[in-house]
């Protein structure tokens, strides 16, 4: 029967969902110095992490958070089926690298900084389709590989925008399994593309809230969900400006009052120097895979949906004076 | 000679436009643009003789910004097609402005040899 | 020419459009301004400052401005490699980007950065990957301007 488990527009939901078994975040010095340091696995002393290069330093980030989730259920690499990973580096090489070294089956992931979601999703998909036993789900950033790709030489004196987001040094990896104990995932919406006409690269937040919004309000239609069913809706990094204009969308769009935060503003302090907040594909990574899924385990967070966002553009599109479009995924994680 | 307080002012002016274009256009002009835009507005006022006064009042704060580096390399074009016609069109502003880009590649260079970005 | 489907999306847009504006904070203009100001002023002060102790010492303006020009790069190289130029340019935008310190510091910090890809291809072919347009204009109207006056005279 195809698309048995398809909900309403856009929403899958599982017979068996998989289960969240265990999981791991490593962030950079900064991330650490925000108000979640404790809740990371491991936070770096530098940027480089003991590597040459920095892009060298994001795939081992990514290889040691894999590992580090894996060593929490005493298992190895070759006892996982598949790893789902992206990042924000052209050819996704972060990911590429780690999957060479960690010689576990492996797909490719890009969903700019909706990563996370997507891999999960996925990997939520192929274990209750029954095609495997255990997935990783993984994704990173790197503050300074992405700032000299998007931006600009790393020791230029340019003024940020205040709206423009800082891309945190990060990465997260979870364990899914057919069966365990540990939070579930119950149901994912794959978001649309959308594209709001907006170009400010310095401003990717607010082109976002629209995808994040979508997508939130298509989850709660699709499933016949209240708005207050969450225990916490988490986009993944709007900023304080993009999340501000998210706030405003949900009364346009009748979601009463959610419980609604963004990771990006959750990650760091205030007085950090961040502008609007956190971005990449490590922000909603090590947010999840740090104090939300803890939160989870203590029982003070039951129902999360996390709305990991993307902006799908390039330099080059940038520099052709396209808008940018963006992307939402939405995963449902509860506790039972 | 120019007093230093000319220069202050001068200068300080020439950069208070440049921060008003960026932030008012912000993001559309970055620093590359601001680095053009002088560049392009310096040599064109100077065509015009327009470039000349403001170096004669504000010293180092006329040439100093990036405006006087195009004032550097037309005034040298036009000194240098006075002396040899045509040919001084090509070979005069870079001669002019050779110390400077000369030393920006030079002193570019031997920082990455010695330094690592930081981060 | 337009569909009535592409019309609404037009609204739509101009909506969201509008939202942002309202929602984005502004940069701090006046104390930018005044950061632009003073970083500006103090470093085209320093220059003329040279230029001064050089033209006592007999030295012809042309000279001198160049020397100072040199002198001013290399000092801008310096506090780019040792990573304050970037700090400095945080705070004082256009008065750390419009001095010929901020050509340098576009030079550099384009030549550290590409580093790890190597001397030939990272930093070699690099360098001027900020500067290299100012350059392109710079010579491209100097030119321009001698042929004028070539053919006018």
């Amino acid at each position: 029967m195809p698309g048995r488990k398809k909900r309403g527009q856009q929403t899958v939901v599982f017979d068996n969902p998989p289960v969240l078994t265990a999981w791991a975040a490593v962030v950079g010095p900064k991330e650490g110095e925000g108000p979640w340091g404790q809740d990371f696995d491991y936070v770096l002393d530098d940027y480089l992490y003991g590597e040459q290069t920095w892009e060298l330093a994001e795939y081992k980030m990514l290889r040691e958070t894999v590992k580090m989730a894996l060593n929490k259920r005493n298992l190895l690499p070759e006892d996982v089926d598949l790893l789902l990973a992206g990042d924000l580096l052209n050819q996704i090489v972060a990911s590429n690298f780690a999957a060479r070294d960690l010689e576990i089956p492996f797909m490719g992931l890009y969903g700019a900084c909706s990563t996370m979601a997507e891999s999960l999703s996925l990997g939520a998909m192929l274990l209750d389709g029954d095609y495997y036993e255990r997935v990783v789900a993984a994704a990173c950033s790197h503050h300074y590989t992405a700032e000299r790709q998007y931006r600009f030489p790393t020791q230029q004196g340019v003024q940020k925008a205040p709206s423009a987001q800082w891309t945190a040094t990060a990465a997260g990896a979870v364990l899914l399994e057919a069966s365990g104990s540990g939070p579930g995932l119950k149901g994912v919406t794959v978001g649309k593309v959308i594209d709001m006409g907006q170009t400010d690269a310095n401003d990717m937040g607010s082109a976002m809230a629209a995808a994040a919004v979508h997508t939130i309000k298509t989850h709660l239609d699709d499933l016949n969900l209240e708005s207050d069913y969450y225990d916490l809706i988490v986009s993944g990094d709007l900023g304080q400006v993009g999340s501000s204009i998210a706030r405003q969308l949900f009364v346009r769009y009748g979601i009463i009052d959610p419980n609604y935060k963004d990771c990006g503003v959750l990650l760091y302090d205030q007085s950090q120097a961040v502008g609007s907040g956190g971005s990449g594909c490590g922000c909603s990574a090590c947010m999840l895979c740090g104090p939300l899924l803890k939160k989870m385990q203590k029982g003070e967070i039951k129902r999360l949906l996390l709305v990991a966002t993307g902006a799908l553009m390039s330099p080059v599109t940038s520099f052709q004076g396209q808008s940018i479009p963006c992307i939402a995924h939405a995963v449902a994680i509860e506790m039972d | 000679m120019v007093p230093l307080y000319m220069a202050f002012l001068v200068g300080g002016l020439l950069c208070v436009i440049g921060q008003i274009i960026m932030d008012a256009t912000k993001p559309t002009i970055t620093p590359g643009h601001i680095l053009v835009g002088y560049i392009t507005g310096g040599a064109i006022l100077s065509g015009l003789g327009l470039y000349q006064p403001l170096v004669n009042l504000g010293g180092a704060g006329a040439t100093v910004p990036l405006s006087g580096f195009g004032h550097l390399l037309v005034q040298g074009t036009l000194k240098a097609v006075e002396q040899k016609g045509l040919l001084g069109a090509f070979s005069g502003g870079v001669e002019a402005a050779a110390a400077g880009i000369t030393a920006a590649i030079v002193f570019g260079y031997v920082v990455a040899v010695i330094f690592n970005p930081k981060g | 020419m337009h569909t009535p489907e592409q019309k609404i999306k037009e609204i739509e847009k101009q909506e969201y459009e509008d939202l942002i504006n309202q929602a984005k904070p502004k940069p701090n203009l006046a104390r930018n301004m005044v950061w632009a100001f003073v970083v500006g002023g103090l470093i085209c002060m320093l220059g003329q400052w040279m230029i001064n102790l050089m033209l006592s010492r007999g030295i012809s303006l042309a000279d001198a401005s160049s020397a100072t020009s040199c002198i001013l790069i290399f000092l801008a190289a310096l506090f780019t490699g040792l990573g304050y130029y970037n700090e400095l340019g945080q705070r004082a935008g256009a008065g750390s980007i419009v001095p010929i310190t901020g050509f340098a510091n576009a030079i550099v910090a384009s030549a550290l950065e590409y580093k790890r890809e190597g001397y030939i291809f990272g930093v070699g072919a690099r360098i001027f990957s900020v500067a290299g347009p100012t350059l392109v204009f710079g010579f491209v109207i100097a030119v321009l301007v001698g042929l004028i006056r070539v053919f006018l005279s």
